[in-house]
C-alpha cells in the first residue's frame, strides 16, 4: 500500500471534462464539401519525368494471353537448388525469425569474403566492407545516394538493365549512357568513354556480363578503363550479378585490379547464378568510408535483409555443384538458340555470358516494339523489344535461354516461320 | 564426363542435330560420337525411366544383400555374373561393408520374389546368406523425380 500512498493526486479540474449537451452543427453552408475541393497532384514532380518500365508495359500485353512461349524471362528458370532451399527451412524450424544486424549476420559475411577472394580474387573485410542488401536493387539505390550530389552525371554502358537511368535519377543524379554497339560484341572501351566524359562525371556504373546482350570485356578492356577512371578520378559501381555466368574468356572484376579497390563499389548478389530471385538477396562492397555511408542509408529504410534469406545464402556459397550445373545447362541452350535464330536468318552475335540473345531485327522495317507485338500476335512468342533496354537497344530483341529447352525449340521454329513470312511482305 | 553423354543422361531422345546445336558441334560428329560410345561399350543402352507406382499392374521390386565367399580365382566376379544372368534380376552391384553384393529383383508378387531369393539364389554355391528388403514406393529413380515440383508460375516477362 505504499506505493499508493506515494502517488501523487491528478490535479483538480485537469481532466478533460465530457462535454454535455448536443455537438455544436456547423453553420449551414460551411459543411466541407469533399468532392469538390480543388486538389494539387501529391506525386513528386521529377517521378513524370521518369516512364514506366517498357518491360512492364509488355508484361502487362503478355499477361492477358493464353498459351504464350515466353522468351522474355528475366530470372533463371530452376528452383533454387534444395540443400539452399533445405538450409532456410532448416534455420526457419529453428526460429530463425529475427532482425539481424545492420550489416547481415558475420558469418555470410565472411563466407562472402572468402568467396570473393577465391572467385574475384579482391579483398574485403567482413567487418566493415561488405553489407548485406535486399537484393542488388537494394544495393545499386544505396550506391547512388551514398555518392551523388544533385546534378552529378553517372556514365553508364546501353543498352542495359532498365533500373539504371531511374535509379540514377531517384538519386537527383544526371544519366549519361554511353552506347554499345553489335559490332564489337557490345563491349565498353576507353575510347567510348572519353567522348562522353564531363567534369560533372562522378560515377561509371558497369554491368558485365551485361542483361540484355549477354556481352563480356575483355582484360584489356578492363584495364583501359580502369586507367581511364583514375585519369579522371571517377568512381566505378560494377554490377557482377551475372558474373558466374560466364561460358568464354576470362572474368576480371575491375575491383581486382591495382588501385580500384579504392575507387569502386562491387556489387554482388544471389539472384541469378544461384537461382534465388524470390529471396532478394545481394550486397555491396566497398572501402570503409563508402561503405559507412551506404550503411547509414541501409539502416534507417532497410534496417536488414531478410534472415531466412541470409541463412541460405549461407548454404550457397559452401557449394558449387549446382550452380556449375545450372552453367552449363545455360551454355547449352545458348548455343541452341544462337544457333537456331542464326539459321533461321535472324542474325544472333554469340553472347559469352548472362542467359539472353540479342538478335538484330531491324531489317523488316518495323520498330523492335512492333515486331515484338507482332510476333505475339502472329505466333504467340513473347520477347522484349531492345528499345525496352535503353534507345540503343531499338532494332534488337531481347531473347531470355532461361526456359524450357522444348519451348526455346517451338519459339525458335515459330519466330523462323515469322521472318521467312515478313520477307515475302 | 564428357558433355554430349551428360546431354544423353538427361534425354536419350534428343536428336543429333539439337545435340550438335548445343554443343557447338556438327551432326555427323555427333552421330560418330554416338556410335563410338555404343560401339565400345560406355552406352549400353536407352531406356524410358517408367514410374511403375501409376501402372496397375503386378509388380514388386525387392533389394537383396547377399553375404558370399569369394572363390580363390575370379573373386567376386563369377558369382555375381552368374546372379546377374537370372532374368528376374534387374541390377547387381559390388559393395563395400557387410554384405558383398546388392541385387534388385523383381516379380509379379511377394510370393514369386521370395521363391526366387530362396530356391534360386540362396541356393547357388558359394552365397552364404541373403536378407529381402522390399521396395513400397519410388520417389526419385535414375536422377528423375516421380512427381515433378510444381513451382508457382514465374511472371511471364520481366526485366
Ligand atoms: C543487371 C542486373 N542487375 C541487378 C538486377 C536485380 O537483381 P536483384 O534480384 O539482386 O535485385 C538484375 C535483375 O534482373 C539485373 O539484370
Amino acid at each position: 500500500m505504499n506505493g499508493s500512498k506515494s502517488r501523487p493526486e491528478p490535479a483538480k479540474g485537469s481532466r478533460p471534462r465530457a462535454s454535455k449537451g448536443p455537438r455544436p452543427e456547423p453553420a449551414e453552408g460551411s459543411r466541407p464539401r469533399l468532392s469538390t475541393a480543388p486538389r494539387r497532384s501529391f506525386v513528386a514532380s521529377y517521378l513524370n519525368d521518369i516512364p514506366r518500365s517498357g518491360i512492364r508495359d509488355f508484361f502487362d500485353i503478355v499477361s492477358a494471353r493464353k498459351d504464350v512461349i515466353s522468351l522474355g524471362i528475366g530470372e533463371p528458370d530452376f528452383v533454387t537448388p534444395w540443400r539452399i532451399r533445405e538450409a532456410s527451412i532448416t534455420a526457419l524450424d529453428r526460429g530463425a525469425t529475427t532482425y539481424t544486424s545492420n550489416r547481415g549476420l558475420i558469418e555470410l559475411r565472411r563466407q562472402i569474403a572468402r568467396y570473393l577472394g577465391q572467385a574475384f580474387d579482391v579483398a574485403y573485410d567482413p567487418e566493415n566492407e561488405i553489407l548485406i542488401t535486399v537484393g542488388v536493387s537494394e544495393a545499386l539505390d544505396l550506391a547512388m545516394r551514398a555518392i551523388l550530389e544533385p546534378g552529378d552525371e553517372v556514365m553508364y554502358h546501353e543498352p542495359c538493365f532498365v533500373s539504371y537511368n531511374p535509379e540514377i535519377r531517384f538519386a537527383h543524379g544526371v544519366p549519361v549512357p554511353v552506347v554499345t554497339r553489335r559490332e564489337n560484341g557490345f563491349r565498353l572501351t576507353r575510347p567510348m568513354l572519353e567522348e562522353k566524359v564531363s567534369p560533372r562525371t562522378k560515377a561509371l556504373l558497369l554491368s558485365f556480363p551485361t542483361n540484355p546482350t549477354g556481352a563480356t570485356l575483355t582484360r584489356e578492356d578492363v584495364e583501359g578503363i580502369a586507367a581511364f577512371a583514375q585519369a579522371h578520378d571517377i568512381l566505378v559501381i560494377t554490377d557482377e550479378i551475372y558474373s558466374e555466368l560466364t561460358y568464354e574468356g576470362e572474368r576480371v572484376s575491375i575491383a581486382s585490379l591495382p588501385g580500384m579497390k579504392e575507387r569502386t563499389i562491387f556489387l554482388h548478389g544471389f539472384s541469378k547464378s544461384w537461382a534465388m530471385t524470390g529471396f532478394r538477396l545481394g550486397y555491396a562492397c566497398a572501402p570503409v568510408e563508402l561503405s559507412e555511408a551506404m550503411m547509414k542509408i541501409h539502416q534507417y529504410i532497410m534496417m536488414c535483409a531478410p534472415i531466412l534469406s541470409q541463412k541460405a545464402a549461407i548454404e550457397a556459397l559452401k557449394s558449387n555443384v549446382d550452380t556449375d550445373e545450372m552453367r552449363a545447362s545455360y551454355e547449352h541452350r545458348r548455343n541452341f538458340i544462337c544457333a537456331g535464330l542464326n539459321e533461321a536468318g535472324i542474325p544472333c552475335h554469340v553472347p559469352k555470358g548472362a542467359f539472353y540473345v540479342f538478335p538484330y531485327v531491324g531489317d523488316y522495317g518495323l520498330t523492335s516494339k512492333d515486331f515484338a507485338l507482332r510476333l505475339l500476335d502472329e505466333e504467340n512468342v513473347a520477347c522484349v523489344p531492345g528499345s525496352a533496354f535503353g534507345a540503343s537497344g531499338e532494332g534488337f530483341l531481347r531473347c531470355s535461354y532461361s526456359t524450357d529447352l522444348e519451348a526455346i525449340k517451338e519459339a525458335v521454329t515459330r519466330m523462323a516461320r515469322f521472318v521467312a513470312r515478313l520477307r515475302k511482305g | 564426363m564428357d558433355e554430349l553423354l551428360k546431354l544423353l543422361r538427361a534425354n536419350a531422345l534428343e536428336s543429333p542435330k539439337n545435340l550438335a546445336r548445343m554443343l557447338n558441334s556438327t551432326e555427323g560428329a555427333v552421330k560418330a560420337k554416338i556410335a563410338e560410345y555404343e560401339r565400345t561399350g560406355v552406352i549400353r543402352g536407352y531406356q524410358a525411366v517408367v514410374n511403375t507406382d501409376r501402372l496397375d499392374v503386378d509388380l514388386v521390386r525387392a533389394v537383396i544383400e547377399i553375404k558370399v565367399t569369394p572363390e580363390r580365382e575370379g573373386g567376386f566376379n563369377r558369382l555375381a555374373e552368374r546372379v546377374s544372368k537370372f532374368a528376374e534380376v534387374e541390377s547387381v552391384w559390388l559393395m563395400s561393408g557387410t554384405y558383398d553384393l546388392l541385387a534388385v529383383v523383381t516379380g509379379r508378387n511377394l510370393k514369386e520374389v521370395a521363391f526366387f531369393v530362396s530356391e534360386k539364389l540362396a541356393t547357388i554355391n558359394g552365397i552364404l546368406s541373403t536378407a529381402t528388403h522390399f521396395m513400397l514406393k519410388t520417389y526419385k529413380s535414375n536422377g528423375v523425380l516421380m512427381v515433378e515440383e510444381q513451382p508457382d508460375e514465374r511472371l511471364k516477362v520481366s526485366p
